[in-house]
């Protein structure tokens, strides 16, 4: 590794509306070297990496990246483009690619004239051969990016800046979507390639990852640079602090024998139009004061497990059982009034109704309840009286109870949703990724909440693409992959994420 | 039965099918660049009707015929850039756009027209494009007259068919214009412009419009009436999508339209005494509904189409 400094942000700034995303942040990379980027949801990061990249235009501030030659030059800001011709290539979280195109043509495209009447396609799958060869990073070029894994789309999109001769490579979240197996082979790669000269900004909330590949470590807060450290000098507790600026409590769980059971899948399927919505034969078995953790790679069935436990689909084979009844023909009402709660991954479209008011949302799901109507008329100030007192309880904030629930934060909007289903005591929660898109304060009062219910004698079914929190949470966990459910019988990293990528049973 | 095979085996059936197919080609295949981008684009009717207009009035005004020709392509150009406008950069609803640019430009047509013309009662007549007369190939038994006595628009037509497919397939532009009907934040990462793509695909997939309108006063016709497009926009919106986004299927479609048609309109002369004429009318139409039920349960839509998207938004 050598100490020249290949970019350089100066005081980069940038608002929208009233939201300031990024407040004076300066940066600097050194060639070859890997600089993690460390925040809370809602921190800036990803903004600060558009500015870079060129998707948005700063407020304020200038960047400079390296020639060829090393010496430092003023980046036009606003156009991709010229981001991509100073040797800047950019990952985002959410994949930037054609799904209907293949490999090789998402990897041209733009790096080829648009006027040209011909292509030279033999000459440009040669060179992306080439760049696989070298680097490690493999992915079938002539099927539609639309049927690739999402390691590979990933690895299509890494292989995309290569090919641009990009010699500063950002990164957005990379590992958010592979297993633990993928992400070590991914840094590896990386690595590698950093002792070729490359340059590596990578944006992630694993602590671990973050500690295990990088070399220097830059913490945001409120979208302002809060610290800066060698990656040798840092520890979790430390990274931690400096992200939400005080001690992470660390949740405290008492030891639970867990009671009768209270959800009984037996020999479950539902025929989906696809793997993503179909289970096949699951067994799976919830005890009073227990959180079973679901672990597994998303589209692995975990929304049709949502799906029946919440009685949105109605299963082609097998019993369900809550509370040691059976549900015969499952309905959303009838789990309801079984004692499911339910806490939906998608919390703005199915958590909430985003016109109606905080108020209404809180009772949205027990409108017969004598308390909430009566002879078919709204009880609206009982209700109001009520929503002050969960939201008070919960604390909900926001412009208040009668205001539109869509003009929430999605925290808030978390804690409503927790407000509603806990009051009703539920014998069995289903929380389906209930601290995605959370910032830390937010997803510990979630894990906080569950745990009471816990306490209090609730069976809860956590679905997660998290595995830290399930390891956090669950006292029994179970992997799910292609719709079928595995028992894990241990909380070992290692082994859980063999069984998600399904390379042991 | 006897009747309809005899039908079938006629050459002039498949003469004519070729014929009411060819502004149908046309349609298709600008609607489908156009919806490649992302952008459906419902002023096709209007479209049509315009350069129904603009290429017989130009003919008529004294332009030569290709000239006519042109003039058609530059109008219908003209009011897909305004649909362009208002849906890629405003992002307005795709749909009130185009119906709105649908009842402009045909009114725009008429009024043009009546204002050209106040005090005709019978349409002036131009002198529309000749059916070929190619040494050899034009006397071939059956092919001749199928094939090689049909007008120059068609052969345009069928050589366009070619052009979109080799354009959309083998060039950066085509694989550029996929993409941004697919994902436009991929090509906004790789630096190419998506209100450019998709404007200039507008643009260009009207402009192909306009040449299935024209094809209609200055082929088909040699006159300009009210009401002559009659649907025929429609038809193209509905056919993309039995194509699944092809070209080559694009072509089968239309077509297949023809064949229903020049077959409703040879069995009314035939059976035109035990049954109504309307039911043999419906009948492309119900074929049509029947055949789109069949191939749009598994149509591939554009991932992004109706989608706009802005610049700086992610």
């Amino acid at each position: 590794m050598t100490d020249t400094t290949v970019l350089r942000l100066n005081g980069l700034s940038k608002r929208f509306g009233p939201v300031v995303a990024n407040d004076d942040v300066s940066l600097s990379l050194a060639r070859g070297e890997v600089l993690a980027l460390l925040g809370e949801n809602g921190a800036g990061k990803t903004t600060l990496m558009n500015m870079l990249f060129g998707h948005y235009l700063p407020d304020a501030g200038t960047v400079e990246v390296a020639d060829e030659a090393g010496h430092l030059a003023p980046l036009p800001l606003g156009h991709p483009q010229a981001a991509l011709a100073a040797g800047v290539g950019m990952v985002h979280q959410h994949f930037t690619l054609a799904e209907n195109l293949n490999a090789l043509d998402n990897i041209t495209l733009g790096a080829e004239p648009l006027r040209a009447i011909r292509r030279d396609r033999r000459g440009a799958r040669a060179r992306i051969e080439a760049i696989m060869a070298h680097s490690g990073l493999k992915a079938p070029l002539n099927v539609p990016v639309g049927r690739l894994s999402v390691g590979e789309r990933q690895r299509v999109e890494i292989l995309k800046a290569l090919y641009r001769d990009a010699r500063i490579l950002v990164l957005d979240e990379p590992t958010a979507v592979l297993t633990p197996q993928e992400a070590d082979t991914l840094f590896a790669s990386i690595k590698a390639m950093t002792t070729e000269g490359l340059s590596v900004i990578f944006i992630s909330h694993k602590l671990h990852e973050v500690l295990a590949f990088s070399d220097r470590i830059a913490v945001l807060r409120h979208g302002r640079k809060v610290g800066e450290m060698a990656t040798s000098e840092a520890d979790e507790a430390a990274i931690a602090r400096m992200m939400v600026g005080a001690d992470t409590p660390r949740i405290a769980r008492s030891a639970m024998a867990p009671g009768a059971p209270v959800l009984h899948l037996q020999g479950v399927s539902v025929a989906g139009r696809s793997q993503r919505d179909s289970l096949k034969q699951a067994d799976l078995t919830v005890h009073a004061h227990e959180i079973l953790g679901v672990a597994g790679i998303s589209g692995n069935g975990q929304s049709a497990l949502a799906n029946v436990i919440s009685g949105l689909s109605v299963p082609t084979a097998g019993h369900i059982r809550v509370d040691g009844s059976e549900i015969p023909r499952p309905s959303p009402a009838r789990m309801v009034r079984a004692g499911v709660g339910r806490i939906p991954e998608d919390r703005h479209h199915e958590g909430i109704v985003g016109a109606m008011s905080v108020a209404e949302n809180m009772v949205i799901e027990r409108l017969d309840d004598p308390q909430v109507q009566s002879r078919g008329l709204l009880r609206r100030e009982a209700i109001a009286t009520h929503a002050e007192e969960l939201a008070r309880a919960y604390d909900v904030r926001g412009p208040g109870v009668t205001a539109p629930a869509r003009l929430l934060s999605g925290g808030n909007i978390q804690k409503l949703i927790l407000a509603r289903v806990f009051e009703r005591a539920p014998r069995l929660i289903l929380a389906n990724q209930p601290t995605r898109g959370l910032d830390m304060g937010a997803a510990a009062e979630v894990g906080r909440r569950l745990l009471e219910a816990r306490e209090r004698g609730a069976g809860i079914v956590l679905i997660s693409e998290d595995l830290d929190e399930i390891l956090g949470l669950a006292d029994r966990v179970v992997v799910i992959r292609d719709g079928q459910i595995v028992e894990t019988g241990s909380h070992d990293r290692e082994r859980i994420g063999l069984m998600m990528a399904g390379e042991a049973a | 039965m006897m009747d309809i095979l005899n039908i079938l085996l006629s050459e002039s059936f498949w003469a004519a099918s070729l014929r009411i197919a060819t502004p149908l080609i046309f349609g298709v295949l600008g609607a489908l660049i156009c919806e490649r981008a992302g952008v459906l684009n419902l002023g096709i009717e209007g479209i049509f009707v315009v350069g129904a207009m603009c290429g017989w009035m130009a003919v008529w005004l004294g332009a030569g015929l290709w000239g006519g020709v042109l003039m058609a392509a530059l109008a219908g150009a003209f009011f897909g850039l305004l649909h362009a406008i208002l849906t890629v950069p405003l992002g307005l609803s795709q749909h009130v756009s185009g119906l709105g640019i649908t009842l402009f430009a045909t009114s725009v047509s008429y009024f043009t027209y009546r204002t050209a013309l106040p005090n005709v009662s019978s349409p002036p007549r131009i002198e529309p494009f000749q059916p070929l007369d190619l040494p050899v190939l034009s006397d071939l038994p059956f092919l001749g007259p199928v094939l090689f006595q049909q007008t120059a628009l068609t052969w345009l037509a069928l050589m366009m068919v070619g052009l979109v497919w080799y354009v959309l397939n083998r060039t950066a532009l085509g694989v550029a214009i996929q993409a941004v009907g697919d994902n436009p934040d991929s090509v906004d990462a790789q630096g190419l412009s998506v209100y450019g793509l998709r404007i200039g695909a507008i643009v260009a997939g009207s402009a192909l419009m306009a040449l299935g309108g024209a094809f209609l006063t200055m082929s088909a016709f040699d006159a300009f009436f009210f009401g002559m497009v009659n649907g025929r926009g429609w038809v193209c919106i509905a056919l993309v999508i039995f194509a699944s986004w092809r070209p080559g299927k694009a072509l089968f479609g239309a077509l297949l339209f023809g064949a229903f048609d020049a077959l409703q309109v040879r069995l009314q002369t035939e059976m035109g005494a035990l049954v109504p004429g309307q039911v043999f009318l419906m009948a492309p139409y119900i074929l049509s509904i029947m055949a789109l039920v069949i191939a749009a349960r598994s149509a591939d839509y554009p991932r992004a189409l109706l989608q706009p998207w802005f610049k700086g938004q992610r």
